[in-house]
């Protein structure tokens, strides 16, 4: 995969961004506030012009590609960054840019893009991460407009978000459709968590919440919505293969430094050999990476889906056994929460359960075979 | 297994002992995983123990002992563990108690292990360094011997629930002329010792389980020296075969086991009972299956060890197995739970905030966290293949 020298600068400015402002040591002050992240950092990056990256040119953004959404996803997750990036630039910003009318286009991305809006996508339900059918939200027809009800489950920074961009289903109505729900709306009650790897996440209860007819985004969204949710895991992906490869940096750095027995331990032959292999798992990810963002865009539904599928479960996989070995080989330095090593560990055990498990995108993946 | 007639009654007790006299609301915290209470359950199961003659399941009588044989003790264990009973402080039982009654002074056993076995004195060990992990022997904390007290200085890092501890038990630097585990003594030190400061070291779970202690210029009466000095490696590796006899944790692994499945069954997949699902059924297998070859491999060495006298390097096969196992349980019971996984309750109090608890059983997150602890704790996993490569293998 050959970058231009647009996106490698992309990715340079977006590492010196993050790098500038420490994202680790401001996240780590931050993480008793409420939002869990640094408000000056997320203007600098509205600044740099990454939260207009998934706006289209036409609505005066930057109207970036899958190619730039993983380099940049890539440095977020060398950096631990705890901001809602991917849930409100990436998730609900592509979600916006394809389904949104003129009126809600003019409305919500000019704001998403300067960072003064926060938007998530309230899709994932308990039991349906990896599948696109919502199984308890139903939308029902009022007068004027619509009521939700349901529970969404474990949605990230919904605490944070102005905006949520609800999936339902309707009585009698095939497939899906999309509303937006203010977050100070009756009826909308938030369980408000921090998460393994210090972001915040909330389940979203919906009991009676009446939303106007405008607050409903296109029509039938599951075609729309499928296309957003993979560009969306494709780019989730990358910030993992960015966690992935720094988890190896740091071992292999700790392993030439630390001394025991009179030596560095990378010198001892058995730590060596599973240092290789956590390398062959940090390419073979690298590799799903790639060929996740030069597939998320596809048009063809199951050949998307399929690479998809595939680049979650290498990625996943990868993303277990590389953490696990970065904390061993750390002995009980990889054990506090001191060094970086075990955030990075976190955040991927944080990026297996996200977009659908390993074993739903395996099973995904082995119903395309028959 | 096959239990004899009086193994088969011993175990009928013990379970009916559980039965009566585990506290309901203790038991509900450990089965829960809630360590809110963790000091004052630990110490209030002692008491009960204690008051049942079982304080101490692994000591001979004359010292107040259950004089239990090591396949008795094997089975209390485990029933313990299944009946969610607090874990029994192994740092006063296990490590620093055996090694009193086989090289204290008939004074040193007299004012140490009765406060031992009642729970009046929480021991904590002082024995890892920044720069001694795995090769503990190259230790730095320094004792000076002056007049009849040794002034100790220097640092122990991954001091286990340290700040909970009337006392410690060190391993010190006494000469550093020869071989370095030829000047290593055993300290017994009181935790309120002038000069002695504990500071937390915050782990990935966000839980407060370990501590780095200070020691500066702390004056220990040299009354308190087990044994002879530069002594303290023979001592130190005469604990280390005392802390093995449930290394292997199989009464913990086959608790969890039994969540792993209650999890499997509660949790909903594409319409069905994860249990149902044929992939991860077979993982749940898998890991049974390895525990289940792993409670007779046990068995084998409890039995060898019984007939030598004496624990071998078996031992480091029962370690590694065990923490596998355990490791791997906890990794399943969080992809049992699916995104309610992201929930850390560690973190979440670090935010301020405080979650439903019904998001999340057991708080299994943070548990897995935690877990990877066991791999790398009482000589890695790494040490125990080094271990048997040389003693069993001898290669």
């Amino acid at each position: 995969m050959n970058f231009t020298d647009e996106q490698r600068m992309l990715q340079e400015s977006t590492r010196r961004v993050l790098a500038s402002g420490g994202e680790f040591e401001l996240r780590n002050a931050q993480r008793d506030g409420a939002s869990g992240y640094s408000q000056t950092l997320w203007q600098e990056l509205a600044d740099l012009g990454l939260l207009a990256l998934n706006v289209p040119e036409a609505d005066g953004g930057i109207g970036a590609g899958a190619v730039e959404n993983m380099l940049v996803g890539e440095a977020m997750g060398e950096a631990l960054l705890t901001a809602p990036f991917h849930a409100s630039a990436v998730e609900a910003t592509l979600t916006l840019a394809k389904l949104a009318d003129e009126a809600q286009r003019q409305r919500w991305l000019p704001a998403l893009a300067s960072g003064e809006l926060i938007a998530v996508l309230a899709h994932a339900e308990s039991g349906n991460a990896g599948s696109l059918e919502p199984t308890t939200t139903m939308a029902t027809p009022t007068e004027g407009g619509w009521r939700l009800d349901g529970l969404k489950s474990m949605i990230y920074h919904a605490s944070n978000a102005q905006l949520l961009l609800v999936s339902a289903r309707i009585q009698g109505a095939p497939g899906l459709a999309l509303f937006a729900v203010p977050s100070d709306a009756a009826g909308l009650a938030l369980h408000s968590c921090a998460t393994v790897d210090a972001q915040r996440a909330a389940d979203v209860q919906l009991r009676g919440v009446q939303v106007g007819s405008d607050a409903r985004i296109g029509g039938e969204v599951s075609k729309g919505l499928a296309e957003v949710l993979d560009q969306s895991l494709a780019a989730l992906c990358a910030d993992a293969f960015g966690a992935i490869q720094s988890a190896l940096h740091a071992t292999i750095d700790y392993s030439r430094n630390r001394k025991q027995f009179g030596q560095p331990i990378g010198r001892f032959q058995a730590l060596q050999h599973r240092m290789a292999d956590m390398l062959i798992h940090t390419e073979q990810a690298r590799s799903m990476c790639y060929l996740a963002a030069s597939h998320a865009a596809d048009s063809d539904p199951a050949a998307r889906r399929r690479v998809l599928s595939a680049a979650k479960v290498l990625i996943g996989q990868a993303a277990r056994r590389v953490g696990q070995e970065a904390v061993q080989l750390h002995g009980g330095m990889g054990m506090t929460d001191e060094l970086k090593v075990s955030h990075y560990f976190r955040r991927l055990l944080a990026f297996e359960a996200r977009g659908g498990s390993t074993d739903q995108h395996l099973r995904r993946y082995a119903a395309t075979m028959a | 297994m096959n239990l004899t007639q009086s193994e088969q009654a011993f175990l009928t007790d013990i379970r009916q002992f559980l039965a009566d006299k585990l506290p309901a609301d203790i038991r509900q915290r450990v089965a829960a995983r809630d360590d809110s209470q963790l000091k004052e359950d630990i110490v209030a199961w002692q008491g009960i123990l204690h008051a049942q003659g079982w304080g101490a399941p692994a000591w001979p009588a004359e010292f107040g002992g259950t004089g239990w044989s090591k396949v008795q003790q094997y089975l209390f264990d485990t029933e313990c563990a299944l009946a969610d009973a607090p874990l029994q402080l192994a740092f006063g039982l296990k490590m620093v108690g055996p090694v009193i009654m086989r090289f204290g002074t008939p004074e040193q056993q007299q004012r140490f292990l009765p406060r031992i076995l009642s729970g009046e004195d929480w021991w904590c060990q002082g024995y890892s360094e920044p720069g001694s992990g795995s090769d503990l022997a190259s230790l730095k904390t320094q004792a000076v011997r002056e007049g009849d007290e040794y002034v100790v200085s220097g640092q122990k890092v991954w001091n286990t629930l340290g700040q909970h501890a009337d006392w410690i038990f060190c391993l010190v630097r006494t000469d550093s002329s020869g071989k370095p585990q030829r000047g290593i003594s055993f300290l017994l030190i009181d935790m309120r010792s002038p000069g002695i400061t504990v500071r937390p070291t915050r782990l990935l779970d966000g839980g407060h389980e370990v501590n780095e202690v200070w020691f500066d210029e702390v004056r220990v009466p040299a009354e308190n020296l087990i044994g002879e000095e530069n002594h303290g490696w023979t001592y130190a590796k005469f604990l280390l075969g005392h802390e093995r006899t449930n290394i292997a944790g199989i009464g913990a692994n086959q608790r969890e086991l039994q969540r792993l499945k209650e999890f499997a069954r509660a949790q909903r997949n594409d319409g069905g009972r994860l249990i149902d699902d044929p992939v991860f059924a077979a993982k749940i297998a898998q890991v049974e299956i390895e525990l289940m070859a792993l409670e007779i491999t046990n068995l084998r060495v409890i039995e060898a060890d019984e007939r030598k006298q004496a624990p071998g390097p078996e031992a480091s096969i029962l370690k590694i197995k065990g923490t596998e196992i355990m490791q791997r349980l906890s990794e399943l019971q969080v992809e049992a739970l699916g995104p309610a996984a992201l929930l850390s309750n560690g973190e979440s109090r670090i935010a301020g905030l405080q979650p439903d608890p019904s998001l999340q059983p057991a708080n299994t997150t943070d548990f897995y966290l935690n877990q990877r602890k066991v791999s790398i704790y009482g000589g890695s996993n790494e040490i125990q293949r080094n271990i048997i490569a040389q003693m069993i293998l001898q290669i």
